[in-house]
């Protein structure tokens, strides 16, 4: 659905990491972990295309004078990186945005009695709260969060109030361990009892590494992917992401804003 | 009293004269969420080949000052596909569905053209000469007078629906593409094509697409498509459809004035998925702000 949103905060939760809560209709309610949703930064036409960012949260705000109606609202964590995100951060409160969505295939829960572990580097960990808020619901869930330094580590405090078990690592030692994300991944898949699911969202690099863990391991893995994308609707096909199947002589292309953004990481082609 | 919106292109009835140009709006079905198709002129379908096409590596698009650059590679499902998934949706809908198509060579396209003309739900054919001629080593069909005639010829002799040629910006001369492709028997010229383009990452020392070129398009095209269109108009008989870089009804009439009998909207439609229901709905507030009765009267009326 497209719709125009009023923006409810808009503050920066770590150096370059901001976090946007806007207003969005009853059915939106119903987004699934793991959708997107396409942002109009603006009127004019530089930026000219929209933006996608994965939903972090979904909720309803009850204000607290009597009388005003309960607000639905959905979340962004957003890290700016170009103009388009520049832009975004200097909105405020009131200020409004037309929005397309929720957009896109989101996460599959999977069984309960798995144990749920999530990979999210930097700004990656945006699709996976909600997710974690879902499935922390049916089944033990643990989060793995990585990033270069500190400052990349965003929101575990959300995380742990869900009930969530966090483990971080940076590659500048300068919060949790020092190193990749992987590494603590790896510990535990080693420790697991039963069956396990992983869930992954970060830079591209990290989900190789997940996705070469996960099918090594033989462990049900789903990736979110980020793609460059005009549309988000499956028309500019500009989004496309290698399939399992592709080579240079017979290319095999998935469309991220339709088929994706979240994939069985089987379904993809990864480095080995 | 509300205003005549109606345009004739080359005996197609069209409600209104505002199309979705081909790429930009998928096989219809994509935006049916977001556009109602019965509001506008007609669309235009994703370019169809013989075979489907995965199209070109990734990054294949980037956002520069104004406009885009894309490099998609023609990914498309192939005829068969669109006729067994795509053509069913084309039937539930009461708007002119416009294929458009393109092959490697004359042979190719005149077969796309013939299986084309068989499906009674394509209402006319819009023909793209804006690829690589590999029998005659690899000279675009759309930057060649010649070539372009004889695939229009091929095409011309296997249709009697309404038949379009899409014409590249990419030429020195775009009169004597538009006259050749008249002359070998087009019903109906639209025009701009993308132009081509590039981008480069300084840091990286790379070009950003991974084709190294790509399409330009957006509204930073606009005075480029608009003096094509000019140009053209007064040099055929033949109606023009007039695209590039249109985002409102402004743009929209610009291009009736400058000569167009229809437009068509491209990168609109994908920063705004209603763009060409919501810009053939201002057109016609604007005639009637304007006291126009009949929106054919502007087709053409630029004081020049």
């Amino acid at each position: 659905m497209q719709f125009t949103a009023m923006i409810l905060s808009n503050a920066e939760v770590s150096p370059g990491y901001w976090r946007m809560r806007l207003t969005a209709p009853p059915e939106f309610a119903s987004a699934s972990p793991g959708q997107f949703v396409m942002v109009r930064v603006n009127n004019a036409i530089d930026p000219l295309l929209r933006r996608p960012f994965g939903v972090f949260d979904v909720g309803t705000h009850t204000p607290a004078h009597s009388g005003a109606a309960a607000q639905p609202y959905f979340e962004m964590l957003y890290r700016v990186v170009g103009k388009g995100t520049a832009m975004l951060s200097t909105l405020h409160e009131t200020d409004l945005l037309d929005i397309l969505g929720p957009l896109g295939r989101g996460f599959d829960l999977g069984d309960s009695d798995e144990e749920k572990l999530i990979v999210g580097g930097g700004v990656g960990l945006a699709p996976l709260y909600l997710l974690a808020r879902e499935l922390v619901k049916k089944s033990p869930v643990r989060l793995f969060a990585g990033g270069r330094t500190r400052d990349d580590i965003l929101c575990i405090t959300e995380f742990e109030r869900l009930g969530v078990e966090c483990y971080t690592a940076t590659e500048d030692g300068s919060l949790g361990e020092c190193g990749l994300v992987t590494e603590a991944l790896l510990r535990r898949l080693d420790a697991l009892q039963g069956r396990a699911s992983i869930y992954a969202c970060g830079p591209h690099g990290m989900l190789n590494a997940v996705a070469n863990i996960a099918a090594q391991r033989g462990i049900p893995c789903q990736v979110s992917l980020e793609g460059y994308m005009a549309c988000g609707v499956g028309a500019c096909l500009g989004c496309v992401a290698p399939g399992n199947r592709h080579s240079a002589e017979t290319p095999d292309f998935r469309c991220v804003c339709t088929e994706g953004p979240v994939f069985e990481s089987g379904e993809l082609k990864w480095r080995d | 009293m509300k205003p005549d919106m109606t345009v004739n292109l080359a005996g197609m009835a069209l409600r209104n004269p505002v199309m979705t140009a081909s790429g930009t709006f998928g096989y219809g079905e994509e935006f049916a969420e977001y556009v109602d198709l019965e509001t506008i002129g007609a669309f235009v379908t994703k370019g169809l080949s013989l075979k489907p096409r995965a199209g070109n590596p990734t990054p294949r698009i980037v956002e520069t000052p104004g406009g885009m650059l894309n490099a998609i590679g023609l990914q498309n499902v192939g005829i068969d596909a669109f006729i067994q998934k795509k053509v069913p949706f084309l039937r539930s809908v009461n708007t002119p569905a416009i294929a458009n198509f393109f092959g490697n060579t004359v042979d190719e396209y005149a077969e796309l053209a013939g299986r084309l003309d068989q499906i009674p739900e394509v209402a006319a054919l819009e023909v793209n000469i804006s690829c690589p001629n590999v029998k005659q080593g690899g000279i675009v069909f759309g930057t060649d007078p010649d070539c372009a005639a004889g695939v229009v010829r091929a095409c011309r002799a296997v249709t009697k629906k309404t038949l379009i040629v899409k014409l590249s910006p990419n030429v020195t001369d775009v009169v004597a593409m538009a006259r050749a492709c008249e002359d070998a028997g087009a019903d109906c010229l639209s025009l701009i094509n993308t132009l081509t383009g590039m981008a480069i990452d300084l840091n990286k020392r790379r070009p950003v697409l991974a084709n190294i070129t790509g399409g330009f398009s957006g509204p930073a095209i606009k005075p480029i498509a608009l003096r094509m269109v000019w140009q053209v108009a007064k040099a055929v008989k033949v109606p023009i459809i007039g695209i590039g870089g249109i985002m409102n009804a402004t743009d929209a009439l610009e291009f009736m004035l400058a000569g167009a009998t229809a437009v068509q909207v491209g990168t609109a439609s994908f920063i705004n998925p209603g763009a060409a229901q919501q810009i053939a709905a201002d057109m016609e507030n604007w005639l009637t702000d304007n006291g126009v009765a009949d929106i054919k009267s502007l087709i053409g009326a630029l004081q020049a």
